[in-house]
């Protein structure tokens, strides 16, 4: 079992969120960097689970600059035996993937995973475009996924409920909550990562489709109302006549 | 030159988020002095609904053979649709169908997508819609640079009300190819209203103690006819099911009312809450960082302030209906 996790960078989840350059940029400065968690919670976890369940390899892949290269190692650090490196700063979710399917079509990975958004741009789209690209099938918000010889069995969250999919390999599955448990590199693990190889491989130069024109912070809460709690009930009433929600 | 939208069904009917869609695709083409097609795909009896929205022309894909989901054969009959009708602008809702075959359409189309839109377009220069990023905390807007332009709009962005109109319903069922995902088993929620998609939700956290005190919380839901979410802590320890969580790393959602009961309101919880149109929040602790947050706030104890809402809120339903 050959075994693709894509990995993106995010901001941690406590950074304060600014921006700089007439608000054209993501301000970095004092921001810690963390493996999107969905990538590494549930993608990069459950392909471990499988590999040591059915044997073979996990190699995890990013696409990004060399400062990309402390989360990489932590990927590598928690279990993935080999990284790679697409030595370009993507635009947009569409240079990404085709920079991906360009270096993947060839590799014969049976299980490509990844999480189904990062944490900063929210998109959701990664996936989606690596499957079309490759021709290949795809199982979107996938909360659990077995693999029996040539065949993978996924739950996947649908409008108002659960899906039950069958699928053959190789396939495309972007990780929702519920498919692994988070694990935490242990000083073994952070240790041989700093051997594993992480291969860089140059960008084919393949076109974004859109830009990010600017950032805007969102307005200022007023301040709050409060309501004594002995006559929280007139709660409602707020919420009918002044608020308008009920 | 047309816009098209992918409307969504559930249980073979028009989705609310559908609704919305087609009205945002429709003011569009207004604006730009064209017209709008949908697409339906699978079993659906009521698609010349959709003409009230603003839609001219429906192109409903009614084999049966397209009844089971699989985004990358929706993906070609989008496409099929998109060369149909010469459409340059395609929009989709940015929920868990949109999210799986908008991605998809952008990638066959090469065309440019900005993934949960939370307004119209901007064309005074360029053409550049805004959506939230960083799980809430901000925005971008995005500029589109290709000819063809793909939006999945966030639901409960934009107006929804009808326009009037009509639509002729066509049958579209062009050759795409097979399904290669086997649905072998579908199970429902047992909720009726699904998170994402309610206007009104009531939320509790660790500050409930157990998840044998829910019984309130979900009597006041329905009182409100509102949905049920919770806080992270409280879905990892089973107290709630998972789909409940809401925030950073769980549904990300922007009701129009948003009641937190028992939250402290960390940072990871209001990346997925902070957006709700009204914010109302209950602790017992004063300086709970939800409160600056808050439209409303009441300081007491959940198990006493919680029973004296639901009062109010039965009064008020029997004194209006
Ligand atoms: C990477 C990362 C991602 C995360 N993602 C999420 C996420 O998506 N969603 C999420 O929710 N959390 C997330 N968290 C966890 C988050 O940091 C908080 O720990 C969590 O939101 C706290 O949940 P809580 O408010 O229910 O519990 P607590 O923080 O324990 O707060 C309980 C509150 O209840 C109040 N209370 C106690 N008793 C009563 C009473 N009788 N009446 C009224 N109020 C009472 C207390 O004053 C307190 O404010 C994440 C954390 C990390 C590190």
């Amino acid at each position: 079992m050959k075994i693709l996790v894509c990995i993106s960078k995010a901001p941690d989840t406590t950074a304060k969120i600014a921006f700089t350059n007439n608000n054209t940029e993501f301000d970095t400065n004092g921001v810690q960097f963390i493996v999107n968690p969905y990538d590494e919670w549930y993608a990069l976890v459950r392909g471990l689970e499988l590999k040591e369940q059915l044997g073979g390899s996990v190699t995890v892949l990013n696409v990004g600059t060399a400062e990309n290269d402390p989360i990489i190692r932590k990927a590598l650090a928690i279990g993935a035996d080999e990284a790679v490196r697409i030595d370009v700063n993507p635009t947009d979710a569409l240079q990404a993937s085709k920079e991906i399917t360009a270096y993947a079509k060839s590799e014969g990975f049976d299980i490509i995973l990844l999480g189904k958004e990062t944490i900063d741009y929210n998109g959701s789209q990664m996936g989606a475009m690596i499957s079309e690209l490759m021709d290949l099938p795809y199982v979107s918000l996938a909360t659990k996924l077995d693999v029996n010889g040539n065949t993978a069995t996924v739950s996947r969250d649908i409008q108002g409920g659960t899906e039950i999919v069958e699928v053959s390999t190789p396939v495309v599955i972007s990780a929702a909550k519920g498919m692994a448990e988070a694990r935490i590199p242990n000083m073994r693990g952070i240790m041989a990562a700093r051997t594993k190889p992480l291969n860089v491989v140059a960008a084919t130069g393949a076109a974004a489709a859109t830009t990010i024109s600017n950032y805007e912070l969102p307005p200022a809460k007023g301040d709050c109302h409060y309501i004594d709690a002995e006559n929280a009930g007139e709660l409602i009433e707020l919420l009918h006549n002044e608020a308008k929600v009920i | 030159m047309s816009i098209l939208i992918y409307a969504n069904t559930a249980n073979g009917k028009i989705h609310k988020s559908a609704l919305e869609a087609v009205a945002y695709g429709s003011k569009i083409a207004k604006d730009m002095g064209t017209n709008t097609t949908a697409i339906v795909v699978g079993a659906c009896d009521d698609a010349d609904t959709l003409g009230e929205f603003g839609a001219t022309k429906v192109l409903h894909a009614n084999d049966t053979k397209f009844n089971s989901f699989d985004p990358s054969v929706y993906a070609k009959l989008v496409t099929a649709a998109v060369e149909a009708e010469g459409a340059d602008i395609i929009i989709f809702s940015h929920d868990y169908t949109g999210k799986s075959i908008a991605p998809r359409v952008s990638a066959r189309l090469d065309a440019g997508l900005v993934s949960g839109a939370v307004d119209y377009p901007n064309t005074n220069n360029g053409f550049t819609i805004r959506k939230a990023v960083f799980s809430g905390k901000a925005f971008a807007n995005i500029s589109i640079t290709t000819d063809k332009k793909v939006i999945s709009l966030l639901p409960n962005s934009v107006d929804k009300s009808p326009v009037g109109g009509s639509a002729s319903v066509e049958t579209f069922n062009p050759e795409v190819g097979a399904s290669t995902v086997m649905v072998k088993e579908v199970v429902k929620e047992s909720t009726d209203l699904p998170l994402t998609e309610a206007e009104k939700v009531v939320s509790a956290g660790r500050g409930l103690k157990g998840p044998e005190n829910w019984e309130m919380v979900e009597d006041l839901a329905k009182a409100l006819g509102a949905a049920t979410a919770c806080s992270r802590p409280v879905s990892d320890m089973d107290w709630r099911p998972h789909h409940e969580h809401v925030g950073q790393t769980g549904v990300a959602i922007r009701p129009n009312l948003y009641i937190a009961i028992g939250i402290s309101g960390a940072i990871q919880h209001l990346a997925g809450v902070n957006q709700s149109k009204t914010i109302v929040v209950i602790n017992n602790d004063p300086e709970a960082p939800f409160f600056k947050s808050a439209n409303y706030g009441i300081v007491g104890d959940a198990f006493e302030v919680v029973p004296k809402l639901l009062e109010a809120a039965k009064a008020f339903n029997a004194a209006n209906h």
